[in-house]
């Protein structure tokens, strides 16, 4: 299979994250396995990008590596202009801290901490005073106002997933990854998160990274991005739940047959 | 179903780690104390009866016992007629008489080779051929003139002394110089033990120790064909009323009993401490099982739901606690083993040579090891395999494991209130008691450790909360989560706190009482003391000859002497201890205060009483009262002086010329002396050289009075450290295991942390101080219970060591602090380093 380029062509768009020529090796010799083969894209800043694919397909493995959080054997990673193949773990680190936001499928709050302590988390691990301000404009967009002393065990599902959000865009990160955030929710639950997660890209100017295989999910994002054997294979703009599900029927059949 | 919990065993190999680690190391120390005593006991009853080896009769004599009339009468010892006699008895072979004292040599610099109690001098005894059967020369031979000697090997080794050389050696009178002619092995106890033998010959020990002419004691040996018991009958008729004849097979057993039963308390005292290690072990184990039975609910719910009833569950998991205990007894044993030798070669290497033998493993040690080892585990699994009966079947279909109901809680902390009060009150009464409150005081004790217990999940939760502040200031975030997450589970935190409470109750409460009783009797000894030395024997009890007074006298720059003896002096029909001085320099030497009379009453004969007696007795200054001396002679003596306090003399004190002369043999313990330019280099000197350098004397300044009990009570308490350590590295592995534990149960949150930035290093403290602030916790509660149990148990001692005043040794407790915190940083070294390398993506990966 070729690698394509799935950059924009127009550069005029500032660039949040990119990979490129990214690949993604496990074991040697006859055991090994290509999770990411060459692969090259670019996540445009204030833009929604989902990322989809059948199991094993890579698109978790390339939101790892692209978010700072698994290292890769080939090609480089861009986020802003920082290249993360050359940093040490501590700047590694501390790159996640200052420039990105996670949402992960288990919610992955602090049992011990209260909602608002969840949320300011990331700030406290930096030492960083929260910007009072941005964080009542976040809090009131995902509705959290009323629960902020509540611990995460005295939350709902969403509830938590809410928190979750809040706490990847409280400390204005330059990109945000979500690790199939609606993953454990109801759909009323899940379409909340995901209306607040496009709010953010829309009217706060967030950039968000979503690994799904939900095409109602990815119908909220601007563009859909197709992972399978570890390449990308096609990507759609604006799209919908039918033609997201369409194509993933097509890639489907022609795993089957092939 | 045995094979389920066997399966399950070697499936939790890694979490089962500290378990073993800690049944090991309660079972090692167990089976390596009776192994080690067994050993040494064996090996000692050997060598003594190896020394009564060819002894058929042993004869010994104290002589002169006293008469009806209270008079000491007849023979010092057996005479040399008796033994004359002794030998012409039928089938005897030989018969060496001997005698024995103390006997100190000094190295080339003048210092004491061996360790002052064990510094012996005897006779050499040669039968047949010269030779004596107890000593094997290995250079040289045996003293036969008045100014030889043989020194036993070691000794010789450590003075560096060769035959021919000139050897000083210092008996209770002058110190003298001999020839040395011999160097010799033998199978004495307290040579081995590290002490030392000196041989002079016959004569010469005769005049040393007894009387011209006079042996303490016979060894008989027999023909062949005459049994021992004959020699016995026909020896008894020859022997004065005061001597005491036995077999050598009868004092070999003798003594092989003595030694057993030595052994055995020594070895009572190490049980108990490898006791209080298995007991911290018991947390550990309980905590493990508690943790293992939780992630198993889902699993053993599905046992239930195919059709386990209750009591297979629960068998199931104490048969895994059965084989897990199994296994570390058998290590342990062999541990303990290994233990056992390594005690012997490390007690050989602190001079104490231990007779050679087989090592000891007697079929009921091997059983008590693998009984003690297997019974404390299943013990400690018992709870948790009791909550197996309570999953429900349908858990199996379920996600989560059961949540601690509160109600539990609520009750438990009513039932630790309850005892822990019991407990106090108990206490608070025995510390009432006085003298008679200790087992009150124990008693109480138990309920208010069981209390505080039961109670330690709830006070964990104020105590951490108080820290918690402090820790987010100076760690940050680290330092947050770790007070929460100490505080997350009470129950395990409670059990991991428990087992360092106990060891720091334990060593605070005895670190407390020690200095405590240390000091007063510090203060009491020398507070009064206005001498600027004080002369003794360098052995413990051990008599100064009279020649020492004259001889400090003349010494350069000394002002004052006085001997300080006492003497039983019947005062008015009843037996009364008095002190002897010299009453010119009682002033310079000791503080007295005379509430009547006058001090130099003393010089004039007569005799001063303590106003406390005075007042018991009705006596005044001027008052007469009968005295009748050792000797029996009979006269009056006339008060002269009352005098405050106690602490340095007897209730009645005379000037020691008027006790002197009614007993030759006066016993001498110290000598109190004032040089004039006090306490110096110069001045300790002059006392040495004025002594004539005798190696057997010891010269003490204030402080090394002062340090003589001090170090006393240090030794014992670093014997108990060293004892306890045993059980503070279990509550360390009780702490690794824990934070294991936990890391273990939180991958997915450790994983967040680290996605969202917090760094490595942040996640080491994170758990570091998770671990110093559960550690810190169960030393708070240790140290506080100790420091009040050493308060109660102090006032049941207070009355009887006067001005008796509770020290906390506030340093000490520091240490303990400290060492509590090194602990957590310790124990979460390892756990630390496995959270901070966690896969991040674990965190995300939910299935």
């Amino acid at each position: 299979m070729t690698a394509m380029n799935y950059a924009p062509h127009h550069t005029s768009q500032a660039v949040a994250a990119r990979a490129t020529q990214l690949s993604k090796v496990y074991g040697q010799g006859e055991t090994q396995v290509v999770a990411l083969n060459n692969v090259s894209v670019d996540f445009a800043q204030g833009q929604f990008t989902a990322i989809m694919g059948p199991s094993g397909s890579g698109k978790s493995t390339l939101m790892h590596c692209v978010a700072g959080l698994d290292t890769f054997s080939g090609g480089s990673v861009r986020i802003g202009d920082t290249e993360l193949g050359s940093l040490k773990d501590k700047q590694l680190t501390q790159l996640r801290r200052d420039k990105i936001g996670f949402i992960f499928q288990a919610f992955n709050l602090l049992p011990t901490l209260t909602a608002l302590e969840n949320i300011t988390l990331p700030m406290d691990i930096a030492g960083r005073k929260p910007d009072r301000q941005w964080l009542d404009t976040v809090i009131a967009m995902v509705g959290l106002s009323e629960r902020l002393s509540h611990r995460p065990t005295q939350l709902s599902g969403g509830q938590q997933q809410r928190v979750a959000v809040a706490r990847a865009l409280a400390s204005r990160p330059e990109i945000i990854f979500g690790d199939e955030p609606t993953g454990n929710l109801d759909s009323r639950s899940g379409a909340e998160v995901l209306g607040f997660l496009r709010n953010s890209v829309r009217e706060l100017g967030q950039t968000v990274v979503m690994v799904t295989h939900d095409p109602v999910a990815a119908s909220y994002a601007d563009r859909v991005i197709f992972l399978a054997d570890g390449a990308i294979v096609d990507e759609m703009r604006e799209p919908t739940a039918d033609g997201v599900l369409d194509r993933m029927k097509a890639f489907d059949a022609k795993g089957r047959t092939s | 179903m045995f094979r389920t919990a066997l399966r399950n065993v070697l499936a939790h190999k890694a979490r089962l780690l500290m378990t073993v680690l800690a049944v090991t190391l309660g079972v090692a120390f167990v089976s390596g104390t009776l192994v080690f005593t067994d050993t040494l006991s064996k090996a000692m009853s050997n060598q003594s009866a190896k020394s009564y080896e060819g002894v058929a009769v042993s004869v010994t004599d104290y002589g002169r016992a006293r008469g009806e009339d209270g008079q000491k009468q007849g023979d010092p010892g057996i005479g040399q007629q008796t033994l004359d006699k002794v030998k012409a008895v039928k089938g005897v072979d030989t018969v060496s008489g001997r005698v024995q004292g103390f006997a100190g040599v000094g190295d080339r610099s003048g210092k004491l080779i061996g360790s002052g109690w064990a510094n012996a001098g005897a006779n050499f005894a040669p039968v047949k051929d010269g030779k004596d059967p107890r000593y094997t020369f290995t250079e040289g031979s045996g003293p036969v003139k008045d100014d030889q000697i043989a020194l036993d090997k070691d000794s010789a080794a450590k003075g560096e002394y060769q035959v021919g050389d000139k050897v000083r050696v210092a008996t209770n009178g002058p110190v003298r110089e001999f020839t040395l002619t011999g160097v010799f092995t033998t199978e004495d106890g307290a040579v081995n033990a590290g002490g030392s033998l000196v041989l002079f010959d016959t004569k010469v020990a005769q005049e040393l120790y007894l009387q011209p002419g006079f042996y303490r004691e016979l060894s008989i040996s027999a023909k062949a064909g005459t049994t021992a018991d004959q020699i016995l009958a026909d020896v008894k008729p020859l022997l004065s009323k005061t001597a005491e004849a036995k077999t050598g097979a009868a004092l070999a057993a003798e003594q092989a009993k003595d030694i057993e039963r030595a052994m055995s308390g020594m070895s009572t005292g190490l049980l108990i401490f490898a006791g209080v290690s298995l007991f911290v072990g018991i947390f550990l184990i309980y905590n493990t099982f508690t943790m293992l039975v939780a992630q198993r609910t889902k699993e053993l719910a599905l046992l239930r739901a195919v059709g386990a009833n209750r009591g297979q569950v629960k068998r199931s998991v104490l048969a895994e606690a059965g084989v897990v205990g199994l296994v570390s007894s058998v290590i342990g044993l062999a541990c303990g083993i290994g233990l056992a030798v390594a005690m012997r070669s490390a007690m050989e290497l602190f001079d104490a040579k231990i007779p050679a033998g087989s090592l000891i493993i007697a079929p009921a040690t091997v059983l008590v090891a693998l009984v003690i080892g297997v019974l404390v585990t299943m013990l400690a699994a018992w709870l948790p395999a009791r909550r197996t009966a309570k999953i429900a079947p349908v858990a199996a279909m379920g996600s989560v494991h059961l949540p601690a109901t509160m109600k539990s809680l609520v009750l438990r902390n009513i039932i630790g209130s309850v005892l822990a009060v019991i407990g106090i009150g108990v206490v608070l009464l025995g510390a009432g008691q006085k003298s008679d409150g200790r087992t009150t005081i124990a008693a109480g004790a138990f309920f208010l450790i069981i209390g505080l217990f039961v109670l330690l999940p709830m006070l964990s939760r104020p105590v951490i909360a108080a820290v918690r502040p402090l820790l987010e200031k100076v760690f940050g975030v680290s330092g947050k989560l770790a007070a929460q997450n100490a505080v997350r589970n009470p129950r395990r935190t409670a059990v991991t706190a428990a087992s360092l409470t106990i060891g720091l109750t334990l060593v605070t409460a005895m670190s407390v009482i020690g200095i405590t009783v240390g000091q007063a009797v510090d203060r009491l000894s020398t507070q009064n003391i206005k001498a600027d030395y004080r002369v003794t024997m360098a052995g413990e009890g051990m008599n100064l000859d009279k020649s020492v007074l004259p001889a400090l006298e003349k010494g350069k720059g000394v002002t004052a002497v006085s001997p300080k003896t006492m003497e039983i002096v019947r005062i008015g029909g009843d037996s009364r201890t008095v002190s002897g001085v010299n009453p010119a320099a009682l002033d310079a030497v000791l503080n007295v205060k005379t509430t009547a009379g006058d001090l130099a009453s003393l010089g004039q004969g007569k005799l001063m009483v303590s106003a406390k007696e005075a007042q018991k007795r009705g006596l005044s200054v001027g008052s007469t009262v009968d005295a009748q001396y050792d000797d029996g002679e009979k006269g009056k003596l006339q008060v002269g002086a009352l005098f405050d306090g106690k602490d340095q003399l007897e209730d009645y004190v005379l000037d020691n010329r008027i006790l002197a002369a009614h007993n030759e043999s006066q016993y001498l313990p110290e000598v109190l002396v004032k040089v004039s330019g006090g306490t110096s280099a110069a001045g300790q000197q002059a006392v040495v050289d004025a002594l004539g350098k005798n190696p057997a004397i010891k010269v003490s300044d204030k402080a090394a009075m002062r340090n003589e009990m001090a170090g006393m009570i240090n030794t014992s308490l670093n014997i108990m450290y060293g004892l306890l350590g045993m059980a503070l590295i279990i509550a360390v592995l009780g702490v690794i295991n824990t934070l294991a534990m936990s890391v273990y149960e939180r991958q997915q949150e450790i994983g967040m942390l680290r996605a969202v930035g917090l760094d490595r290093g942040r996640v080491k403290n994170m758990i570091r101080l998770e671990a110093v602030v559960i550690s810190l916790f169960g030393a708070v509660l240790g140290i506080g219970v100790g420091v009040f149990l050493a308060w109660a148990g102090g006032r049941t001692i207070a009355g009887s060591v006067p001005g008796y005043e509770l020290v906390i040794p506030f340093d000490r407790i520091g240490i303990f602090f400290l060492l509590a915190g090194l602990v957590g940083v310790l124990a979460a070294m390892w756990p630390a380093r496995s959270a901070a390398r966690l896969n991040m993506l674990t965190a995300i990966k939910t299935e």
